[in-house]
């Protein structure tokens, strides 16, 4: 009744405009205060989707998360990982591994052109394996098969008797009379942690290396992810053959020196990936002289480097620093088996260098990838059966390049050419007038064709940071003779498609 | 005349590689350097030094070694041998999924099967040291901050501080309680971080804990994990110790007060777990990272490109693990032989007059010798040190490499040797306590 009659005398126009707005302003007021505490909490954007098949796990978000600063928080660089990767790259492998072509078990699988292993001898492989891996995870320790050998905790660069056999099996397969030397080795759990390790040795975050174009596409994760390095691209042209030329390095270190941004190093792969020309003595000098004048690291990943089997001669760095009177201590090297010995899983790379601080340095940061002691133990086996690794090297190379053969002769009666390479184990083909529009849109839009209508994987220039499009990486060595007319007669079906519209 | 200079090879490495970060100078690495430099031998070297410093378990090579002889599938990898062909297929970061299955099986059948784990959220890595470092760069930016209780793990300062540029906030926690982490030890922490203008990310525990070789009480877990929720920060979880618990019902995971809160709160928890310790492979190189944040499990599994197990590494532990009766066996021998060493060595050091830490895990014990030291200082404590290594011939970790707050206490190893051996360190103990109540006697 109280209530009623201000109210009353409001509605009467009693009390002025006063009482007219400060009462029912006060209701509104009162009436969102009582609505909210009414309502129940609104989640946070949700910490992370919980997966179906975690055991127990519920939905509804904490009520602390309400009282706390907002959603749980990962860090920077795990958000920016976390990310689907959008390079044609990575969906490529994706797409193939998930539906992988197998001639009778999915004979419209997507066959897989874009991964560089070489399987063509896995048969040696095989058999090697199963006539000796008896025993081979004990060792004979004073007599008794014993598991100690191996089980207790070994140096993290690697044992010294794999770093012997990986010195020996390097001098054999690169086919040159330069020596390894085993102190100079850092082995590693793959050749993706040795160069991210060198990495971490040779530049602070913000620091730079060039790398000539076109380049393998995991460089910029390997690289750059965990030490946040940069890449600055050096673009070579089809016009030189893709070869480098010291004024385009000498071009791109200038303009990154004046955005204040210091260089570290020069990134090589030679032989080269994706396209496959090997770095001549000369070129090889030139860079040397370069990299001291600059004050510069040189890192050479020559991971290929056993895959040559042309008439070219393949130099590594380590000669030329080895016969001239160069800095060593500005050169590394990068290596790993799983090119040139095709064994499943296998993770041996290695860093190879001059300079003894980080030889150090690098020795130190192993724990954090080292080898496992079994496959340490196994890989010395295979690698001291000398007529066993003969064989497999000289079988290995001429297998490639008869599958190269085949399948180049293959593209080219497709009209599609390659760059003249006899090493490794993909050709860098020219498809530039297969392309929409001249472009990277155009060369993507072929990609996606070849992709999800010829369901063949190639991996396109794009992703390599190839500064003209229309360029292919195609590995032919995941392949059997007989897959090679399937894959010419799929592309032809996309290329014919294609001309017909076109 | 030209005067010729010598121009020093001045090319640049980086900070990561001239850093001391690496902590390898301290003196928990120099007694190592101590013990090659003169290792002990039963037979060939009997006044050598004893290592006492390293966390390795040998007391169950045996049975290891029994399954393999057993078992040649396991070890026979080649043409014919079940999934090599499979195997032989595009090998990514996800793992063999045989191998998960059977990690997921055995950190379950070391909990007594309270919990259950899902193969999918195992990321395998390439031991533990790199399962931390990959979490530290998942959940915090160069300049934060992770809290860790003392004492410590030495190499934690290395494991997570080196490459990420992430810093570690100590949890003070003293004998006063038998070193146990209370909330206001942790609050404590919390506030010295914001002091030092630095943002906190996460709770690294390790349960059971190394140095102290005791597992942490579940009302204490609860406490940790409430103190994360309301902080909004991750918690991880280092149970590479969790089998090696003298007692099943003495250890609880974290996984299993997460079960018991119905799993809420679970994203922001992470544990990491290996075979070094428990199966006594150091050097096979095996950890895992465990998230219940899929987000994690993403970025980590991506991440592990940079530090993978082999596959005939995974094959050979999955078909071992896989097998029921070996796994069970191995868990329960291994603890009652890990018991019989710790009440040794606990029996022998009583006997010299030195007490311990009441422990129930782990392959080391926590042993107090302040009451031996000249002052009790970090000075004083590493002055005893260097008398128990040159002199006594006996490789042990002094708490200040551990970041303990009272001086006088050391970390013993005891399961990386043979029961001769121990005897042999305990004897050598006993002499050296003798002859310092003799000193102390004629003073």
């Amino acid at each position: 009744m109280r209530l009623v009659v201000p109210l009353q005398g409001v509605a009467q126009g009693r009390g002025g405009l006063l009482l007219g707005s400060l009462i029912p302003c006060a209701l509104f007021y009162f009436l969102q205060l009582y609505l909210k505490r009414r309502r129940s909490p609104s989640d946070p954007s949700p910490p992370s989707s919980s997966s179906s098949n975690q055991p127990g796990m519920t939905r509804h978000s904490s009520l602390s998360n309400l009282l706390s600063r907002g959603p749980l928080r990962i860090s920077s660089l795990a958000t920016s990982i976390a990310k689907p990767d959008d390079s044609p790259y990575y969906m490529g492998l994706d797409r193939a591994s998930g539906d992988p072509y197998h001639r009778i078990a999915n004979p419209d699988g997507v066959i897989q052109l874009g991964l560089s292993e070489n399987r063509l001898c896995f048969d040696l492989i095989e058999k090697w394996t199963s006539e000796n891996l008896r025993d081979w995870v004990m060792g004979r320790e004073g007599g008794d098969l014993s598991i100690s050998g191996i089980a207790t905790y070994q140096p993290s660069d690697g044992t010294m008797k794999l770093k012997m056999a990986m010195a020996g099996f390097m001098s054999r397969v690169m086919g040159r009379d330069v020596s390894y030397e085993p102190s100079q080795m850092v082995l590693t759990a793959g050749v993706t942690p040795a160069i991210e390790t060198l990495c971490f040795c040779l530049a602070d975050h913000g620091n730079a290396f060039l790398v000539p174009t076109p380049y393998y596409p995991s460089f910029d994760r390997d690289m750059k992810w965990r030490t946040g390095v940069e890449l600055i691209p050096v673009h070579c042209r089809s016009k030189d053959n893709f070869v480098l030329s010291i004024s385009a390095l000498d071009q791109a270190f200038n303009q990154t020196r004046k955005r204040e941004t210091k260089i570290r190093g020069i990134l090589l792969s030679n032989p080269a990936n994706p396209v496959g020309n090997l770095l001549s003595r000369k070129m090889l000098e030139a860079l040397l002289k370069f990299a001291e004048e600059k004050n510069i690291h040189i890192v050479s990943d020559e991971i290929f480097a056993g895959s040559i089997y042309g008439e070219k001669e393949f130099v590594s760095i380590a000669e030329i620093v080895g016969s001239e009177d160069f800095d060593k201590n500005r050169v590394h090297i990068v290596y790993g088996l799983s090119k040139d010995l095709f064994l499943p899983g296998v993770r041996v790379g290695m860093i190879y260098s001059f300079n003894e601080n980080v030889l150090a340095a690098a020795r130190k940061l192993t724990r954090f990838s080292s080898v496992s002691a079994p496959t340490q133990r196994l890989l010395v086996s295979m690698l001291s059966d000398t007529r066993f690794i003969v064989e497999y090297i000289q079988t290995n190379k001429k297998r490639i390049q008869d599958m190269r053969d085949l399948f180049v002769a293959g593209l080219e009666e497709l009209g599609i050419k390659c760059t003249d390479s006899r090493s490794s184990l993909y050709c860098w083909a020219d498809m530039r007038n297969l392309i929409p529009t001249y472009g990277e849109k155009g060369e993507l839009e072929l990609w996606e064709k070849l992709l999800n209508v010829g369901k063949i994987n190639l991996t396109p220039g794009s992703a390599c940071h190839c500064i003209e499009p229309g360029w292919f990486r195609c590995c032919f060595t995941t392949l059997d003779k007989d897959d090679v007319r399937v894959v010419m007669g799929r592309i032809r079906k996309v290329v014919g498609s294609h001309t017909s519209c076109g | 005349m030209v005067i010729e200079i010598e121009k020093p090879s001045s090319v640049r490495l980086s900070k990561v590689a001239i850093s001391k970060t690496h902590g390898e100078d301290s003196p928990y690495f120099a007694g190592w350097k101590a013990y090659d430099e003169n290792p002990y031998d039963e037979v060939h070297n009997q006044s050598g030094v004893i290592q006492m410093g390293l966390a390795e378990n040998q007391v169950s090579f045996d049975l290891l070694e029994k399954y393999l002889e057993e078992h040649h599938e396991a070890s026979s990898w080649g043409k014919g041998a079940p999934g090599f062909r499979e195997n032989a297929l595009f090998q990514d970061y996800h793992g063999l999924k045989s191998f998960r299955q059977a990690m997921a099986n055995f950190m379950e059948q070391i909990r007594g099967g309270k919990v259950k784990f899902d193969p999918d959220r195992i990321v395998l890595t390439a031991g533990a040291t790199a399962a931390n470092e990959l979490l530290t760069f998942i959940l915090a930016d160069p300049g934060d901050a992770l809290l860790v209780p003392t004492p410590y793990y030495p190499g934690f300062d290395r494991d997570l501080r080196w490459r990420t540029g992430v810093k570690i906030v100590p949890i003070h926690c003293n004998s006063s309680n038998n070193f146990q982490i209370t909330p206001q030890a942790l609050e404590a922490a919390y506030q010295s971080a914001e002091s030092m203008d630095l943002k906190v990310r996460g709770i690294l525990i390790t349960n059971p804990s190394n140095p102290l070789g005791s597992a942490i009480q579940s009302s204490i877990l609860n406490d940790i994990l409430d103190f994360a929720v309301h902080k909004n920060i991750h918690l991880v979880s280092d149970e590479i110790y969790s089998g090696s618990t003298f007692s099943p019902s003495e250890f609880v995971s974290i996984a299993e007060i997460l079960r018991n809160r119905n799993y809420k709160d679970a994203e922001r928890v992470h544990i990491v777990y290996s075979l070094s310790k428990d199966l006594g492979l150091p050097g096979f190189r095996v950890g895992t990272i465990y998230s219940y944040n899929d987000d994690v499990v993403t970025t980590a599994r991506r991440m592990s490109s940079f530090t993978l197990i082999s596959s005939q590494t995974q094959h050979l532990l999955a078909c071992m693990l896989s097998n029921h009766e070996f796994t069970q066996n191995y868990i329960k021998t291994n603890r009652e032989r890990l018991n019989k060493r710790y009440d040794m060595i606990i029996q022998g050091l009583k006997k010299a007059g030195i007490e311990c830490l009441k422990g129930n895990a782990g392959l080391f014990c926590w042993m107090n010798l302040s009451p031996l030291l000249n002052e009790p200082t970090r000075q004083g404590e590493l002055e005893l040190w260097n008398i128990i290594l040159n002199q006594v011939k006996l490789n042990i970790s002094p708490g200040s490499s551990c970041h303990c707050s009272e001086p006088g206490w050391f970390r013993v190893c005891f399961a990386n040797m043979s029961e001769q051996t121990l005897r042999v360190a305990l004897q050598r103990i006993h002499k050296f306590m003798e002859q310092r109540k003799v000193c102390s006697v004629n003073r």
